[in-house]
């Protein structure tokens, strides 16, 4: 066993209102540049849809990931050998039109439009050629089922239902969709670092924060192949690779990354976990039905005294020992067992959880007369998706655990509708506790941390001892007194 | 694992000093967005090298309740891509003015020194007039220096004033609450100079008629924290997701809380897919939905059980025990009027007893006189106007009955119009007779008559549903089914959801409603028969329940200071506070095109339901229910010269003259031939808005009749000619002298106007901001100054009053007099004035100023000294101040303000100065009793006089309050409880409406002190509207602009529903890039998936969509979350960004949202002088609805052009 600590996250599906303010709270910071306009590096998604870049579920088109080989895995892309001999050539790259090609418009003509006949107008204009152009994508281009007929019945998740279930899916009676927001994963065993023959990508010792470092970057672009999320972004102007960084320097400062301090449906959570480095990979090489508890045991609990002296000596700080105590991440992950990682067939570990969301009851429509099915309160059984649907996307398959998520947060309202309005039985309340396998007390601790959580509660960012970081390449003290100062120059190559 | 790669040696590591550099910043400054969204975000702006780079919400507003979630962080997508505007190339940086203009006028002002004549010069060569208004919206402009373009402004203003009088010049901005200052700048100058400020809360159509009929309110809801309180949320026409992005959470986290959430919506929206129950009722007939749950409420919860908090509800806080008098039909009776207190014997002598009413007590069998009715308001004697049940004549307790089903003297059949269905039922009610002056007359109460209103038959005979399923019998749940497509069992299962939460929780029910409901002609009874479910299960005023209706950001926390500085009240300044709609309606002349609307009613002999709408608008103008201006046919200061000349002395005298000239005939009110050219509105200043397309409902006759260019309208005018108003041939074209707008981006205003001022955005001034989704009070701050030449509001207003002043010491050297007109006004004595309905220009009653008609009064104005009054803060505010009915003292707080605070000195006079806008937020601040805890406990022991009940210990703890500007700066902070707003916020406790009147036992401001079912206003009567009732929305044939448009065999016909964006607020970061990148690059055209396969579009295809008001173009989403009959297009595009060229309109450009919609006015909310139905601005009057709109969709043929 080898302990490390890694910022994991988790995102409240039921809580998110799909308003992408997280998108462009990150755009505005890191993406805002020439070469960078198409980048996303947070992005929220309509599902079912078929999301940005399009169909990036679709492994056997894009190759990201891993697969099962025996006891260990592999990249889908190639092996390492396969990549180095070509490393001149990968057919499973996104291409322009796979993203979207970024625009703007004459704004100017607005102000400078000579007197005419007719009203000017800003026209559309490509900011990869500069030239005129026509919109036919973007980057939240199904946002909330437009084009529902095209992009919505396109879900690659929705092999996994029937014929007749996919019909419905448009029929009034059955018609659903929510939100899936998505940044990098900063995955336990991501496909990007594993893929990029520079090795120019790392995870960082102290947080797992994936980085592509822009000193070393070549260009290859296998990270961009090799993550099945499709989170990390060529960069046309540098020519480096770039992808989410978790905001490595809000979070060095002691703030949360930027997506998550803007998140105005306060779904997400931020926190540190402690996992056994050692059982990576035979964690990752489990068969599909077993990987997300897989994913589980490799988490420990940092309130094992045994797991905290072992964390000691494998070099973790008290400090990040303590902030993994109050690690909301934890509390939904492994004790309440309510978060499931996005797509965990992929193999890669991703350490981004999501709550699945509750949706409205499903009904009946008979002579154009609407009538309500089942019961409110998040009964997983009288909702309008499938559970398959859930599980193809958060379980690998596996229906027990989303519905286990279910039951449980069925269970928590329930408990709090008895408290607060008393209108449900005593037994009934009980009932569904034990079916959740849960208590009051947890119940109880589940809505504080969904409803009440304050800022500081929802993002517990660990101390990250900057001093020593900068130890040990310089003075702290001379950093204190000169940095900053000095000319700003861009770097020889891309800048 | 070799792969973790985390043992890299640290220099390796040394270039993640890359992203670190980015994120450094130099400075970070609060504040906000003064956009009219009600979001009210606190924000930091982040500075970099003196650029503004970014903004990240501010997370550090005040803890409510440890047991409340937090209010944080606040802002949505559209807040945080804001920095995108300052640097962009929508920017605008300079003045601009078309050059056609500038050509004309540089060369008038070369031939005359003085800018008036050159004015007027350019206006009176009608060619020249043409040329520059068939220029506008055309490109063509070109950069003018600051004073050059304030004189020319200056000089119009001063030139309308002379030639035509002040009340020709207008102002529109919005939504004070998201900039106060900056609104308050504008509004000041135009207060100063006696010009029209235009309303924006009812010409959005944001305003709920309902809640003044109900509450006597405006507005009046609980803040956003408060929904996490409730544990049945309905939300309807709005779009929680979508619009009240920073406030959802609280939603979320109520279910969370073990709260149910219903979404009744017509398409499967953001908020629909987060609900519990989603309830696709038909656009616009919500209504139907809710009197079946009323219906069900009445039978479960008042009839097959009792529920004791209920019942103890209605009998204190609604008008349901009082009593009304039943009056013969043609064959039966129909409900009348309120029983007055006066037509008893024993109240004969009472004061003010025709204002006062009655219940039955159920002890001495009696009809008893309970205080708090609207008469206590305004006696002479003080302390009698609460809610306590107590004979206004001797202070004995009464328990009012609410039924008369167990001691009814007799049944009697009434009549029962079922508008919708065309029929009329009838159906017994339990009555008393009662001896009154008028002899024995059966009355009832308003709960037997909502009884039998909503089929409840308790065993009476007539025509009573058989039961919920009688699908004939208004209003059953079975009933309903027709017009909503919800079934009957959804609907009584919501009702006993609704019911059964009410009664165990004491009332945590609430409805949050927005604009997809307030939009349509007949909201404001969809409103009444929601609010009838919650008044019914005792929700209103108690925490986690009530009517949260929230559309448009109407609520200026600090009000009553607010209005002085900006309406100018402390120099005496009367402002011309004109509602918007009736304004547009008749001088944008869409008044010609409209036919009305049949009512539903059968119409007899002189009923006002069957005339046109121009007529009743004229009507209420002249019997003083509304403002109109210009006033008269003539100068308000020419009339009082002609009035001296005549011998007038007095102010009363000159008062007397207009009157007798009005009622012989020798004057005329303007409204009475609008299109005379004497009766135009001149000059349009448009501040933080966005007055064309974006508000503008029947933006193309915009076009057309105020501008006078290039429009899309193929409408005809109607037949139908009003009574009483003169239409001349053929409609002006081009009414307006100069369209100048104040704006920091090249929207569709700035695009139409002549003269563009640069403003300062948001991130560039200091101000104040406010919302009713919160509590707090927070501040706009500078990040960086006025980029480019642009400047602040409030410096742009200052330095035109220097110029104003400036020119007006040649033409207006000394102080002058007018006569202002002004309506009977709510919250003063006037309300009571007009009992019945009588017309003095048809002779039925005299002409008395102020009770019969208009209040006149004479006013001074000194436009010499217009600038030094715009700066300085008036002592005449030392006399006191007044809001909403009561004054209290401010002498003392004033004299604070001029001994410690900036000051000016002229004339011999020391005053507060407000040179710098950090001196007005600072004197708000300092006045308001929500920011002052010391102005809080004098306006609370000035409403305990009123009230009699002791109030001041809501603000004894606060007293010693006082907030700054720079406080605000520090941190948000919450403002204190205050008897100008309903709620109790003391101890951290989340506001919610009307908990004063609950707890306190204050009245609403009300005919009977109580909320209202029952509106027994003439009118009401005659347009069916008394009781609470069902209409269907406006059908296609009766909307009247599809007349001239054909569908083309490939197309459909579509209601067209505009509700709020997702990508834009109103136009509002609509041209962003970010919002546009992220949306489809423009605002589609939203429409089901097999209407479109109908028509052969594809999603992303360009469609045409029109009518005969005008067309758009853009592109199609298509969709299965929308109905299948309905289109939407979402509320606001602007026609700057990427529009092509109409086919059907010989390929110009085609137009917005609002070039498919025309102003209709619903006339019987014109009604006024009665109590709670009386004007007031952004507060009575009828909005411009506009969801009765039908389009026809088309693919667009070929290819699209620009």
């Amino acid at each position: 066993m080898k302990i490390r600590a890694q910022t994991a996250m988790v995102f409240h599906l039921d809580k998110c209102i799909g308003c992408h303010t997280c998108s462009i709270a990150c755009k505005n910071i890191w993406t805002d540049r020439h070469g960078t306009e198409y980048m996303w590096w947070n992005n929220v998604e309509t599902k079912p849809g078929t999301g940005y870049p399009t169909l990036w579920e679709d492994q056997g088109k894009y190759r990201g990931g891993w697969e099962k080989r025996g006891k260990s895995v592999r990249l889908r892309l190639h092996s390492r050998m396969e990549g180095l001999a070509n490393i001149f050539y990968n057919p499973f790259l996104p291409s322009l039109d796979d993203y979207y090609e970024p625009w703007s418009y004459r704004y100017s003509d607005l102000t400078n439009a000579p007197a005419g006949d007719d009203q000017p107008v800003a026209r559309p204009v490509s900011m990869v050629t500069g030239r005129e152009m026509k919109i036919e994508a973007g980057p939240n281009w199904d946002d909330d089922l437009g084009g529902s007929g095209i992009y919505a019945a396109g879900d690659f998740n929705l092999a996994t239902l029937t014929t007749e279930e996919r019909k419905q899916l448009f029929l009034l009676d059955r018609l659903v969709f929510f939100h899936l927001p998505r940044i990098c994963n900063h995955c336990l065993n991501p496909g990007c670092v594993a893929a990029c023959p520079t090795g120019a990508i790392y995870k960082r010792g102290e947080d797992g924060i994936v980085l592509v470092s822009q000193e070393k970057c070549r260009a290859w672009r296998m990270c961009v192949s090799g993550c099945p999320y499709k989170k990390v972004y060529f960069n046309w102007k540098t020519g480096k690779s770039e992808k989410c960084i978790l905001c490595y320097p809000r979070q060095e400062t002691c703030q949360a990354p930027a997506c998550f301090h803007s998140c105005v449906g306060r779904i997400r959570y931020l926190g540190t976990l402690l996992y056994d480095a050692e059982g990576i990979e035979q964690c990752a090489a489990r068969p599909d039905n077993d990987l997300v508890e897989a994913q589980r045991e490799l988490i420990l609990d940092p309130g094992d005294s045994l797991v905290r002296q072992k964390a000691r000596e494998d070099g973790v700080h008290e400090a990040i020992i303590e902030a993994a105590r109050k690690s909301p991440v934890y509390r939904f992950v492994k004790e309440w067992r309510l978060a499931l990682p996005l797509h965990p067939e992929v193999r890669t570990l991703p350490m981004l959880f999501y709550v699945p969301p509750l949706l409205p009851v499903a009904a009946t429509m008979e002579k154009g007369r609407y009538e309500l099915g089942g019961e409110p309160c998040g009964d997983p059984s009288t909702e309008r998706l499938p559970i398959r649907y859930f599980a193809a996307i958060f379980s690998a398959g596996n229906e027990e655990l989303v519905r286990e998520a279910y039951r449980k947060l069925h269970a928590v309202r329930l408990h709090r509708r008895r408290e607060t309005v008393g209108d449900i039985p005593k037994e009934v309340v009980q009932r569904a506790l034990e079916e959740a396998r849960s208590t009051p007390q947890e119940a109880e601790a589940i809505y504080r941390m969904t409803s009440l959580a304050t800022f500081a509660e929802r993002h517990v960012v660990p101390p990250f001892f900057r001093e020593m970081s900068i130890e040990a390449t310089a003075d702290p003290a001379e950093r204190k007194e000169t940095t900053g100062v000095g000319f700003c120059r861009p770097p020889k190559r891309g800048w | 694992m070799s792969w973790i790669r985390d043992l890299v040696k640290p220099k390796a590591r040394l270039w993640e000093e890359f992203y670190r550099n980015r994120w450094q910043y130099d400075r970070v400054v609060r504040s906000t967005h003064g956009v009219n969204c009600t979001g009210g975000c606190s924000w930091f702006v982040y500075v970099k090298e003196g650029i503004i780079v970014w903004e990240m919400q501010a997370t550090d507003y005040p803890l409510l309740d440890a047991t409340l979630p937090q209010y944080e962080p606040r802002g949505c997508q559209r807040g945080i891509s804001f920095s995108w505007y300052i640097y962009s190339p929508l920017r605008i940086k300079y003045p601009y003015i078309r050059g056609v203009l500038l050509d004309l006028w540089r060369r008038a002002r070369a031939e005359h020194t003085d800018p008036l004549a050159a004015w007027e010069a350019v206006v009176a060569d009608e060619k020249g007039r043409r040329s520059y208004q068939k220029a506008r919206g055309k490109g063509g402009f070109r950069r003018i220096g600051w004073e050059e373009a304030l004189e020319i402004i200056a000089a119009a203003n001063l030139s309308t004033c002379k030639r035509y009088g002040s009340d020709r010049v207008v102002g529109f901005s919005p939504i004070p609450a998201m900039s106060m200052c900056s609104y308050a700048a504008g509004s000041r100058y135009l207060s100063l100079l006696g010009g029209v400020i235009l309303s924006f809360y009812d010409w959005y159509a944001d305003l709920p008629p309902a809640s003044p009929e109900t509450w006597g309110e405006k507005t009046d809801v609980a803040e956003s924290a408060d929904w996490y309180n409730s544990k049945l949320l309905v939300v309807m026409g709005c779009n929680l997701n979508m619009t009240r992005t920073p406030d959802v959470h609280f939603v979320a986290e109520a279910r969370g809380n073990g709260s149910r959430l219903v979404v009744l919506s017509p398409d499967f929206s953001q908020v629909a897919r987060y609900a519990d129950w989603w309830l696709p009722v038909t656009a616009g007939h919500d209504g139907a939905f809710w009197l079946a749950v009323d219906h069900v409420i009445l039978q479960e919860f008042y009839t097959t059980r009792q529920v004791p908090y209920f019942i103890n509800y209605l009998k204190r806080y609604a008008d349901a025990p009082f009593l009304v008098e039943l009056e013969k039909s043609e064959n039966g009776y129909v409900p009348g009027r309120f029983v007055r207190a006066t037509s008893l014997l024993r109240y004969s002598n009472v004061e003010k007893g025709e204002w006062k009413f009655l219940v039955l007590d159920e002890k001495s069998d009696e009809p008893r006189m309970p205080r708090g009715s609207i008469g206590f308001r305004w006696q002479e004697r003080e302390g009698e106007w609460n809610l306590e049940m107590k004979d206004g004549l001797d202070g004995t307790e009464i328990t009012p009955l609410l039924t008369f089903l167990e001691c009814s003297n007799d049944i009697l059949q009434i009549d029962f119009a079922d508008y919708a269905g065309g029929k009329t039922a009838k159906r017994g009610v339990p009555v008393r007779y009662l001896e009154t002056d008028k002899g024995r007359v059966p009355v009832t109460t308003v709960f037997d008559l909502l009884m039998a209103r909503c089929g409840v038959g308790r065993g009476l005979s007539g025509d009573y549903p058989g039961g919920y399923d009688d699908e004939e019998s208004p209003y059953t749940p079975a009933w309903q089914e027709r017009y909503t497509g919800v079934g009957r069992e959804t609907v009584v299962r919501f009702a006993r959801e609704w019911g059964e939460t009410a009664a165990r929780t004491g009332g945590k029910c609430t409805i949050i409603v927005g604009s997809g409901t307030n939009h349509w002609y007949h909201s404001n009874l969809t409103y009444r028969s929601g609010i009838m479910a919650l008044i019914l299960c005792g929700c209103v005023g108690v925490n986690g329940g009530g009517l949260n209706h929230y559309t448009g950001q109407e609520k200026v926390q600090p009000e009553a200071s607010w209005a002085t500085l900006a309406f100018a009240h402390d120099w005496g300044a009367e402002p011309r506070l004109q509602n918007t709609p009736s304004f547009h309606y008749v001088h944008s002349d869409q008044w010609r095109y409209d036919q009305g609307v049949s009512e539903g009613v059968v119409v007899e002999g002189d009923s006002p339901a069957g005339r046109h709408p121009m007529e009743l608008q004229a009507a209420a103008v002249r019997m003083g229910w509304l403002p109109f201006y210009p006033q008269f046919d003539r100068s308000p200061a020419d009339l009082v010269l002609a009035a001296e000349e005549e011998g007038a002395k007095s102010d009363e005298e000159i008062i007397a003259w207009v009157t007798k000239e009005l009622k012989e005939n020798r004057l005329h009110f303007a409204i009475e031939d609008p299109d005379a050219p004497g009766n135009w509105p001149r000059v349009w200043l448009i501040w933080r808005g966005n007055a064309l397309l974006s508000s503008a409902k029947g933006h193309e006759y915009f076009l057309k009749h105020y501008l006078g260019t290039h429009h899309n309208s193929i409408a005809d005018e109607s037949d139908d000619m009003p009574e009483g108003v003169e239409r001349s041939d053929p409609a002006p074209v081009g009414k307006l002298d100069l369209v100048v707008d104040v704006n920091f981006r090249m929207d569709t205003s700035a695009l139409y106007s002549d003269l563009i001022l640069p403003a300062a955005t948001w991130y560039e001034k200091d101000d104040l901001n406010s919302t009713d989704l919160h509590s707090f009070i927070h501040p706009l701050s500078a990040a960086v100054p006025p980029c480019w030449e642009s400047r602040s509001d409030w410096d742009i207003f200052k330095a035109l009053a220097e110029k104003t002043a400036e020119l007006a010491r040649t033409h207006f050297p000394a102080s002058f007099r007018e006569v202002m007109t002004t309506p009977l006004r709510h919250d003063t004595p006037a309300e009571i004035a007009q009992s019945e309905v009588h017309a003095w220009y048809r002779g039925e009653c005299a002409a008395v100023p102020g009770r019969t008609m208009p209040q006149f009064t004479v006013v001074e104005r000194d436009y010499a000294q217009i600038y030094e009054r715009f700066v300085s803060l008036g002592s005449r505010l030392r006399e006191g101040m007044r809001e909403k009915g009561i004054s209290w003292p401010v002498a003392d707080l004033y004299d604070e303000l001029r001994d410690s605070a900036p000051v000016r000195e002229w004339q011999g006079e020391t005053f507060p100065s407000l040179e710098n806008v950090v001196d007005a937020a600072n004197v708000i601040l300092h006045f308001a009793p929500e920011t002052n805890g010391e102005a809080a406990w004098r306006t609370f022991q000035a409403l305990e006089r009123r009230v009699g009940l002791p109030l001041t210990d809501l603000a004894a703890d606060s007293r010693a309050i006082r907030n700054t500007f720079a406080d605000l700066v520090a941190q948000p902070r919450r403002v204190l409880t205050s008897p100008f707003w309903s709620g109790i916020t003391n101890s951290g406790r989340a506001y919610t409406a009307f908990c004063q009147n609950v707890e306190r036992f204050v009245p609403w401001r009300t005919l009977t002190g109580r909320q209202h079912f029952y509106l027994d206003h003439q009118w009401y009567i005659a347009f069916g509207e008394a009781l609470p009732a069902f209409k269907t929305k406006i059908g296609p044939v009766e909307f009247g602009a599809l007349g001239k448009s054909l569908p083309s065999s490939r197309g459909l016909m579509l209601n067209c529903l505009t509700p709020h964006g997702k990508w834009h607020m109103h136009t509002t970061y609509y041209d962003n890039l970010r919002m546009l990148t992220l949306s489809r690059g423009m605002e589609p055209f939203w429409l089901n998936d097999r209407d479109a396969a109908g028509i052969g579009v594809v999603d992303n295809d360009w469609v045409e969509v029109y009518n005969d008001n005008g067309v758009a173009v853009t592109r199609a989403a298509v969709s299965a979350r929308i109905p299948s009959g309905v289109g939407i297009y979402y509320h606001a595009p602007e026609r700057t960004i990427a529009v092509p060229k109409s086919p059907l309109r010989d390929y110009r450009r085609a137009g917005g949202h609002n070039s498919l919609t025309r102003a209709r006015l619903k006339p019987l909310l014109m009604t006024g002088g009665y109590a709670q139905l009386c004007y007031s601005f952004n507060a009575w009057g009828p909005p411009g609805s506009d969801r009765d709109t039908y389009v026809y969709i088309h693919k667009l043929a070929g290819e699209s052009r620009y």
